[in-house]
């Protein structure tokens, strides 16, 4: 089964509440950088830049960062997640950085994500924002920002869609085929 | 992407897709090298032993900076601190190695075939770094990655090999892998050089150097190789370096944005003249960069799934 639970109006609504959450919580924008953890955590950092550039008339950076190698299961699966590149174009000492991802769920993306970022130098923080917490954390994380709180249960599936790359701005819950 | 088996013996036989995929892996690990902290956790916990039994700095110091900034732990063994010295041969010394549970052999060897042997005494990967006169697989992909950084498509580009060839396992490896991804390939050199039967792979042999490199994108000049009986098939160095070697002389021959990439190490003055080893064509230490990078790329690969092994 499957359900529609965003639309592309309530994700662009999010994304905007988002954004001013961000900047009441972080008054100088001008430390603030965003990282999205590839692939479609990018497009919420993408849209976060668009929105909080509009919002506040300041020119924030963003950086792409993929965390394959930092994985916990890299070694254990039957094949090669396919690596993409890593772009952080500046310093990230003394930076607040907005780590974007799509769903939060246990937690272990985002494990490997604070790792790799310490690897890119020492920021003063590191907040979390997310399109949806689904729940389920293995690991004691949390995310600073949500666009939507979902709970679920561990067979479902949740999927945001971004339209960059898929055909529109969705998310949908599919649930497996039980009685 | 997963490399079919566990072992990484040469190009031949490689698909077009498995060598792409290996380039695309090794340009995002190039980016870990421009970091501060050159290091990812990839293969924290994992053994790799670098088995040189022939002398090599470029190849060795690449394989062990490759695992090292993946977090493996890298042992290297030379031929003569290694028990091979007491008279111990190679099978015993790799069952032994093996007894250790290394995840990574990585083997030179002066012998054809040496790695393909070793593969079936041991359960660990085994990435050949050159054997003998037979294959050199991570220079090929460390080649072919400097090519397509300069030309981005390979597919078509013509390529002149220049030298040795009957002893050159570099050019071995990228022949094979070349023609795989449809390149077109002109080998030079003196004939005492060229391998019998070479034709069969589908290669154009030119014996006038000039001739040859006019209208190539890429020229590939091999290493006179000293240490392997060069003597019975030279007159002279000298007359070598006239006829082969390149100079800007010759170069200017050549398209103007002909690339020259050579393995190393180089005989300057014989293969290359100083000056074209300083020109901007000559891209011998983009080379060595992108080799750790190839390196990385294979090192993952090979340990990143649980397939069965298929050699």
């Amino acid at each position: 089964m499957l359900n529609k639970v965003l639309s592309s109006k309530d994700i662009t609504r999010a994304i905007s509440r988002v954004a001013h959450e961000i900047l009441e919580r972080n008054r100088e924008a001008d430390s603030l950088v965003l990282v999205g953890i590839r692939t479609r955590g990018v497009f919420l950092a993408q849209r976060l830049k668009k929105k909080i550039e509009e919002i506040d008339k300041v020119q924030v950076e963003m950086g792409v960062l993929d965390i394959t190698l930092y994985r916990d299961d890299i070694l254990s699966g039957k094949n090669n997640p396919v690596l993409k590149k890593t772009e952080i174009p500046f310093a990230l000492d003394g930076k607040k950085v907005i780590l974007c991802d799509d769903v939060l769920y246990t937690g272990r993306t985002i494990r490997a994500a604070i790792d790799a970022l310490m690897d890119f130098g020492r920021p003063s923080c590191v907040q979390l924002a997310v399109m949806i917490d689904r729940g389920h954390r293995e690991l004691p994380i949390r995310p600073d920002f949500v666009g939507k709180n979902l709970p679920t249960s561990k067979d479902m599936l949740v999927k945001v869609k971004f339209k960059e790359v898929d055909e529109e701005d969705l998310v949908v819950i599919h649930t497996a085929n039980s009685n | 992407m997963n490399l079919q088996g566990k072992n990484i013996l040469g190009t031949q036989g490689l698909s077009k897709d498995q060598i792409y995929g290996v380039l695309e892996a090794a340009e995002s690990f190039k980016e870990i090298s421009t970091r501060k902290i050159k290091k990812v956790p990839t293969l924290r916990g994992r053994t790799i032993i670098n088995l040189f039994l022939e002398p090599s700095t470029r190849t060795r110091t690449s394989f062990e900076i490759a695992g090292k900034r993946l977090s493996a732990d890298v042992i290297n063994i030379s031929g003569s601190s290694s028990s091979i010295v007491k008279g111990e041969n190679l099978i015993d010394t790799v069952r032994n190695l093996e007894a250790m549970k290394p995840d990574i052999l990585v083997l030179r060897h002066s012998c054809s075939g040496a790695p393909h042997l070793i593969s079936k005494w041991t359960n660990s990967s085994i990435i050949n770094a050159g054997d003998g006169t037979h294959e050199h697989p991570t220079q090929a992909f460390l080649d072919l990655m400097t090519i397509k950084e300069h030309k981005q498509e390979l597919e078509g580009l013509k390529v002149a090999i220049v030298g040795d060839i009957a002893h050159s396992r570099v050019a071995r490896s990228n022949i094979y892998a070349m023609k795989t991804l449809g390149m077109d390939i002109t080998l030079v050199g003196p004939p005492t050089m060229m391998p019998v039967d070479i034709e069969a792979l589908d290669v154009k042999i030119v014996y006038d150097m000039e001739q040859a490199i006019r209208d190539v994108d890429v020229i590939l000049m091999l290493r006179i190789q000293m240490e392997r009986q060069n003597k019975l098939l030279l007159t002279s160095l000298r007359e070598y370096s006239t006829l082969f070697g390149l100079n800007l002389e010759k170069l200017k021959k050549a398209k103007k944005d002909v690339l020259i990439i050579h393995p190393g190490p180089v005989n300057q003055g014989v293969e290359l003249s100083p000056e074209v080893m300083e020109s901007p064509h000559c891209l011998i230490l983009d080379q060595v960069t992108n080799g750790v990078a190839v390196r990385m790329a294979l090192m993952y690969l090979l340990l990143g799934g649980e397939d069965e092994a298929l050699n």
